[in-house]
């Protein structure tokens, strides 16, 4: 538009509009409209959460706390309707069950992505791998608690080696699909870097993409670790129920928090809902320690580099 | 046989006890002087499946010198680059036709070993790609890969690939601190430090200062012309001021707009003097004078 120097401005631009505060009406009630939806999704989902949490700490913390550490180390009453501590063989019980399975799933699901992200491509055999590990993220648990069972349990009884065998079962595909996801985030521009100063292939995936996508790596496996502390239906039969401590990994009956949180919920006596209830809170604290620790280790490596 | 074939123009010696002499390795390296061919293209096309990218490209890059190449987009310029050092290898479906040599052997000849041809062969990218660890890593990257272990070693390593590409005084005092933590320029020059880490023999750059601002550009370019004195440079650049200040030879790619296919090919290549004062083709004039679209 052109203006007249000496004229009239308000006639030279009479088309312009030189209000620059937004049009009242439609797009802020639009605003405002979606604030407040956005809010509202957020409350729905952090309430349930808060009262999860709040029922852990207000019907739990007191039982695991009581007495301390008594519920930590004592053994599990064979008595269920006596009341008082412990569930030390059911941390010890999920601690080799749950450890157990991520030294054997999360190597092979690094390894497995690895070869998806980096060999595999689009071959016929990696996209048939591909596509089996996301069934595998959706077969239950129990199904997999049942193949355990008749693959090891029915010849070599319960151990923790069997419960850690399913829930490396039900890790493996989750573990393969984050961590193919992370290194296909690594940008093109590092692996030619490397590649120009003339690594190998090997050289290139140990030395520059690994690291670069560690952090997600140990994002996603810490996430597979924490849903199999939890799983409850495989360990039933592949673990068993024990009440004393069992150290060794590969033999005899052993036990683990979610199965006692099982058993003793469904008890009728008072006394073994509360070792539910605390030992409920317990497997929160541990998981949630674990993955606090994991993530200061990643972090920390991150910061190194 | 590249050593034998270049022993009439250079005195072999040996280097450090390093055997780098052929790419099949041999055990001398030729120290040949200026004006002596390092790489021979004859009738080099480059395939990317059934697209054909690039065809027709006859040139010759001589030692010690700077040649640039510049042309439109897509015109192939960056394609025949990483062919140089075989980077093209890594695109699944790319395809090199016709005849590279490096110094006399045949660059994708049997038995070449890929990871030797590209520590000798070096290249800087468009945009800065430092590694996301410390500056010190970094540059000791290429050397500790190629079996450089002693600390002692690739801090000395480390601090004179830094002052080759004049970045030392800058972060001699930062180099445990992050890479990515350092402006845009000065990454650049880490990785023009880091492709000299490993002592290579000719240093490819795709576009350089294509991300920089003119003062770093300007930086780059001086580093270029120091580094003239001891590597060979290829240089793809979109600017051609920069081409006509740094460069000794000049190569121009071009496509027909007509053509379908979009593949690129050579117009002409020869000194950038000659090229940019008095063109033997129409076709490189025009895009030097701006006229070309």
């Amino acid at each position: 538009m052109m203006r007249v120097a000496h004229g009239h401005p308000e006639i030279a631009c009479a088309t312009e509009r030189t209000d620059l505060r937004a049009r009242a009406g439609l797009r802020e009630a639009k605003d405002a409209m979606a604030t407040v939806m956005f809010g509202a999704a957020v409350v729905v989902v952090a309430v349930p959460l808060a009262l999860v949490v709040w029922a852990l700490i207000e019907r739990g913390a007191h039982v695991a706390f009581e007495s301390f550490p008594a519920f930590f180390t004592q053994e599990i009453p064979v008595v269920s309707r006596r009341p008082g501590p412990g569930m030390g063989p059911a941390i010890l019980g999920t601690l080799l069950v749950t450890g157990g399975g991520t030294l054997i799933a999360v190597p092979l699901g690094i390894l497995g992505a690895v070869y998806l992200n980096e060999y595999g491509g689009v071959s016929r055999f990696a996209r048939a791998v591909r596509f089996t590990a996301m069934v595998m993220t959706g077969v239950p648990s129990i199904v997999m608690g049942l193949f355990v069972y008749i693959g090891w349990t029915v010849h070599f009884g319960f151990s923790a080696f069997g419960g850690a065998l399913a829930l490396a079962c039900l890790m493996v595909p989750v573990v393969i699909g984050s961590t193919e996801q992370m290194l296909r985030l690594v940008p093109e521009a590092l692996r030619e870097a490397a590649y120009a100063l003339g690594a190998t292939k090997s050289r290139v995936i140990v030395t520059v993409v690994l690291p670069a996508a560690l952090p997600g790596i140990v994002s996603g496996s810490l996430l597979a670790v924490a849903r199999a502390a939890g799983e409850t239906a495989p360990l039933l039969f592949a673990v068993g129920a024990a009440t004393s401590f069992n150290i060794d990994f590969l033999g005899g009956a052993n036990t683990a928090l979610p199965v006692q949180i099982f058993d003793n919920a469904t008890s009728v006596f008072v006394g073994a809902q509360d070792r539910a209830w605390g030992a409920a809170f317990t497997l929160v604290l541990v998981t949630f320690l674990v993955t606090l620790g994991a993530r200061f280790f990643a972090l920390r490596s991150a910061l190194q580099r | 046989m590249g050593a034998e074939a270049r022993k009439s123009t250079g005195k072999p010696t040996a280097l450090a006890g390093r055997e780098i002499a052929s790419l099949s390795a041999v055990s001398h390296v030729t120290v040949a002087s200026p004006g002596s061919v390092v790489f021979d293209l004859e009738g080099v096309e480059v395939h990317y499946g059934a697209f054909c990218a690039v065809r027709g490209v006859t040139l010759k890059i001589l030692e010690k010198e700077i040649t640039a190449f510049i042309g439109p987009s897509g015109c192939g310029k960056t394609t025949v680059l990483r062919c140089l050092n075989r980077l093209n290898d890594l695109i699944s479906g790319a395809r090199v036709a016709g005849g590279i040599t490096y110094r006399g052997s045949d660059l994708y000849g049997a038995g070449v070993a890929v990871t030797e041809v590209r520590r000798r062969i070096g290249m800087v990218f468009q945009k800065p790609n430092p590694f996301p660890t410390n500056i010190f890593d970094n540059i000791a990257y290429g050397p500790r890969i190629n079996g450089t272990r002693s600390h002692g070693a690739l801090e000395a390593i480390v601090e004179k690939s830094l002052r080759s590409a004049a970045l030392w005084d800058e972060v001699k005092d930062r180099l445990r601190e992050s890479a990515l933590g350092i402006s845009g320029g000065q990454q650049q020059r880490m990785c023009i430090a880091r492709a000299l880490a490993v002592e290579p023999e000719v240093v490819l750059m795709d576009e350089p200062c294509s991300a920089l601002d003119p003062i770093a550009t300007a930086r780059i370019e001086d580093l270029m012309r120091e580094l003239k004195r001891s590597y060979t440079i290829v240089i793809v650049t979109h600017n051609m001021q920069q081409a006509a200040r740094v460069s000794d030879r000049t190569a121009f790619f071009t496509t027909d707009r007509a053509d379908e296919s979009r593949t690129g090919y050579l117009v002409e290549c020869g000194k950038t003097d000659t090229i940019f004062s008095n063109p033997a083709d129409e076709r490189t004039e025009s895009y030097i004078s701006g006229r070309f679209g």
